[in-house]
């Protein structure tokens, strides 16, 4: 299937220096500035956050319920994304602020920093979109690849994988992250499993009184509308959540590998499927930011714990090397990339 | 009814933590304003004042988290953002605690200093500093002995003033204090005006300027000469590492050694040029398992540990996951994927790209 991966080693490791190269520089360039852009976005955030709990709190007026919904919406998507996301990945470990470091930083996310780190940034940026290894291809529930074996539950996918999936996204994420086909496949202890099971539960719990039994209560007679208000933005930070993911790793172009292929990777060769197996989604500043810069898909796979502020500034360059080794650089507009992904999920659905 | 507030305040914390969880109610107030914050204590810079070409003091209005200081002489850590990093360094308070939620540090440049560049000549009112718990044995007793000395060098005086400015507060009698001030020149004295003033005024304290442009470095028959009596005083000293090792061989000598206290600004064993340039690894001791075990420059510190049975946190191993982060305690690391020679206490490094360079601490 992935037939740049054809590409030879020498060319791939060719293409790997250049990279190394634009990696050297941003970390030469890479200061003040920056810090200040991820400080203002935590202030943001927090204002935000604050402000859409402080709307809600009166949402009995329409106004201030729409407000407060808008503002707490934004406030979980650029929590969860540009910043959550970018901060666990260690982006910002080099400010050595321990109040901003992958270590520390905790999630509005029911799904424990820690148990996502290590799904994530080690299982799926390692062995991204390798067929039997990269569990995110699908999350083990959905076929994506044609090299995955059918099953006749994957008939329910296009069913399962979005209506389902979407709204519920932090909860499945969650799930997802306690790794449970990895204990019936005898790779993970059940005492593990019930240790990790016991800590999610612990912090989901916290998330769910927070936005359904407590801010509601607080809101006295704007109760009913506060929990909605709470209820609409999450699920709609896990629609959103869901369609950026999507359409990193599934839109045609997006290719997936099997083990035998990347036996003996060199350095140069993961970078080339690191490349071969993400999709930019094409757009403004605006939409990069709400993406969390996933929309640079294809940067932040080849270089995952650069600032995400400085994706779009090498994505040019980037693209041109792609084009000068003829390895294709997947990307295009939000809807044109989701209803490419839809079909893929539609097309695996059947044998 | 203030410890009806403060029985009442934990609760409403806990409470309000419930609403802000998974972030803290001070990770929101320190948006406002980092100095509310309790759980990264921080200082404003207040008033930036020149003392001398390359000295200037920085008097800072710490936050609400930060836990005061408890006498004269004491060193407090700070953390400086320079170019987006946070680097810690500790300066030696210079004004006694006196309960007013302020504090001064006095700071020499070194040339090519990261951070002593930075808060000497680039530092302006307004800027935040993080602030550590302040440490220190760098004190006097009290009360105070009879007769003490104070012989310090250039930067060195920012304890002792401290004690100074601490011992011309006190009531009643005072000690028969002497100090003994080595600097280049007269204009080079840090606090060169505020240490002639006093001297003018006290009767008790006596100043001797030592000025090694003119003099050359201090040595025994200088001392014998300022201060006859100096085996017999308490001392406290402060200064270059060649101050501070003559005194320890004359007080040594004089078998006074017992009455001598030092404060050092840079610890011997990690100055020493070339303990972390050299080609070659270096022992490894992971702290909290209690392992010990040789590394080469060459291996990644998570080998090393792993091969030594110490549990490390893991996870590409290739640099990109920041898996393996933790906290170095001492020593120098380099990174294997540049090469680069980095690393100062507290530092958390990537132990999959990291070796040894010299003998290094980790806190596993
Ligand atoms: C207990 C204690 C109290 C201190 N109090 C003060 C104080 O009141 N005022 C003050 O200005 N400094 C004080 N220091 C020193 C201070 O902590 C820093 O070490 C100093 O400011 C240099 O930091 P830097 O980042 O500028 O230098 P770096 O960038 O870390 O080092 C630059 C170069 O300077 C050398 N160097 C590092 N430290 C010193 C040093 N202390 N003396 C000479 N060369 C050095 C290094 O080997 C290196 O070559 C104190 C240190 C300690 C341990
Ligand atoms: S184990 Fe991945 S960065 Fe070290």
């Amino acid at each position: 299937m992935a037939a740049a991966l054809a590409l030879a080693q020498p060319e791939a490791d060719a293409f790997g220096q250049e990279l190394d190269r634009i990696r050297a520089e941003v970390l030469a360039e890479r200061g003040a500035e920056d810090a200040r852009y991820i400080r203002t976005l935590i202030t943001v955030h927090r204002a935000l956050e604050a402000g859409g709990r402080a709307a809600l709190a009166v949402s009995l007026l329409p106004p201030a319920w729409l407000a407060g919904t808008a503002m707490l919406t934004t406030a979980k998507i650029l929590e969860n994304m540009e910043l959550g996301h970018n901060i666990l990945h260690g982006q910002w470990d080099w400010m050595r602020d321990p109040a901003v470091h992958s270590t520390t930083w905790e999630w509005d996310f029911p799904t424990p920093a820690a148990a996502w780190k290590h799904t994530h940034n080690d299982l799926h940026h390692t062995w991204t979109n390798v067929v039997g290894r990269d569990r995110d291809l699908g999350y083990v529930a959905l076929r994506m690849s044609e090299d995955q074996p059918w099953h006749p539950v994957h008939l329910l996918q296009p069913l399962y994988g979005g209506p389902l999936l979407a709204p519920l996204f932090e909860w499945a994420i969650a799930l997802y992250d306690l790794e449970p086909e990895a204990v019936v496949q005898g790779r993970k202890s059940v005492r593990a499993f019930l240790g990790d099971l016991a800590g999610m539960a612990r912090k989901a719990a916290r998330q769910f009184t927070k936005d359904y039994v407590l801010f509601p209560l607080l809101a006295g007679p704007s109760a009913l509308p506060c929990l909605l208000g709470n209820l609409t933005a999450n699920v709609t930070r896990n629609i959103w959540a869901h369609t950026v993911i999507f359409c990193g790793h599934f839109p045609a172009g997006a290719e997936s590998f099997t083990e035998d292929e990347i036996e003996g990777e060199s350095r140069g060769e993961w970078y080339v499927r690191q490349a071969l197996g993400s999709a930019n989604i094409d757009g403004g500043p605006l939409l990069h930011i709400l993406t969390g810069n996933l929309s640079h898909q294809i940067e932040h796979h080849l270089f995952p714990d650069l600032p995400s502020n400085r994706y779009a500034q090498i994505a040019p360059r980037v693209r041109k090397l792609c084009e000068k080794y003829g390895i294709p650089y997947t990307s295009g507009p939000l809807p044109r990339q989701y209803a490419s992904t839809w079909a893929r999920i539609w097309r695996l659905a059947i044998p | 009814m203030v410890g009806v507030l403060r029985h009442l305040a934990r609760p409403v914390w806990q409470g309000a933590g419930r609403l802000t969880t998974p972030l803290l109610p001070d990770d929101f107030l320190t948006v406002v304003d980092p100095l509310w914050s309790a759980r990264w204590p921080a200082g404003r810079v207040e008033v930036v004042r020149a003392e001398t070409a390359d000295a200037t003091t920085l008097v800072v209005r710490v936050g609400r988290g930060w836990s005061g200081h408890r006498a004269a002489g004491q060193y407090v850590p700070v953390g400086v953002a320079v170019g987006g990093v946070l680097h810690w360094r500790t300066y030696s308070i210079t004004t006694p605690p006196d309960g007013s939620g302020r504090f001064a540090i006095t700071v020499r440049a070194i040339p090519d200093g990261r951070v002593s560049t930075h808060l000497a000549h680039r530092a302006r009112p307004g800027e935040t500093l993080r602030l550590g718990p302040v440490q220190g044995d760098f004190v006097l007793p009290d009360p105070p002995p009879a007769r003490l000395l104070f012989l310090t060098g250039g930067i060195g005086i920012t304890p002792v003033v401290a004690m100074l400015r601490a011992l011309a507060l006190r009531t009643g009698c005072r000690p028969d204090t002497v100090l003994v001030h080595s600097a280049p020149d007269a204009d080079r004295v840090v606090f060169g005006g505020e240490l002639r003033a006093m001297a003018a005024r006290e009767s008790g304290f006596t100043l001797y300027e030592h000025h090694t442009r003119r003099e050359g470095r201090l040595d025994r028959a200088r001392l014998d000469a300022l201060c006859p009596d100096w085996a017999e005083r308490e001392t406290w000293a402060c200064g270059p590492d060649g101050l501070l090792a003559f005194a320890e061989r004359a007080w040594r000598d004089a078998d006074a050694r017992h009455r001598l206290h030092l404060e050092r600004f840079r610890l011997p064993s990690l100055a020493a040029p070339g303990s972390g340039s050299g080609g070659h690894g270096g022992r490894v001791r992971f702290t909290r398992s209690g392992v010990e075990t040789d590394a080469d420059s060459a291996t990644p510190l998570l080998d090393v540990g792993e091969a030594a049975g110490v549990v490390m946190p893991s996870g590409c191993r290739m640099g990109i996951c920041h898996s393996c982060v933790s906290p170095l305690s001492a020593g120098r690391v380099r990174d294997l994927r540049t090469g680069d020679v980095h690393g100062e206490p507290g530092d958390l490094i990537q132990t999959c790209v990291s070796a040894a360079c010299g003998p290094v601490h980790i806190d596993l």
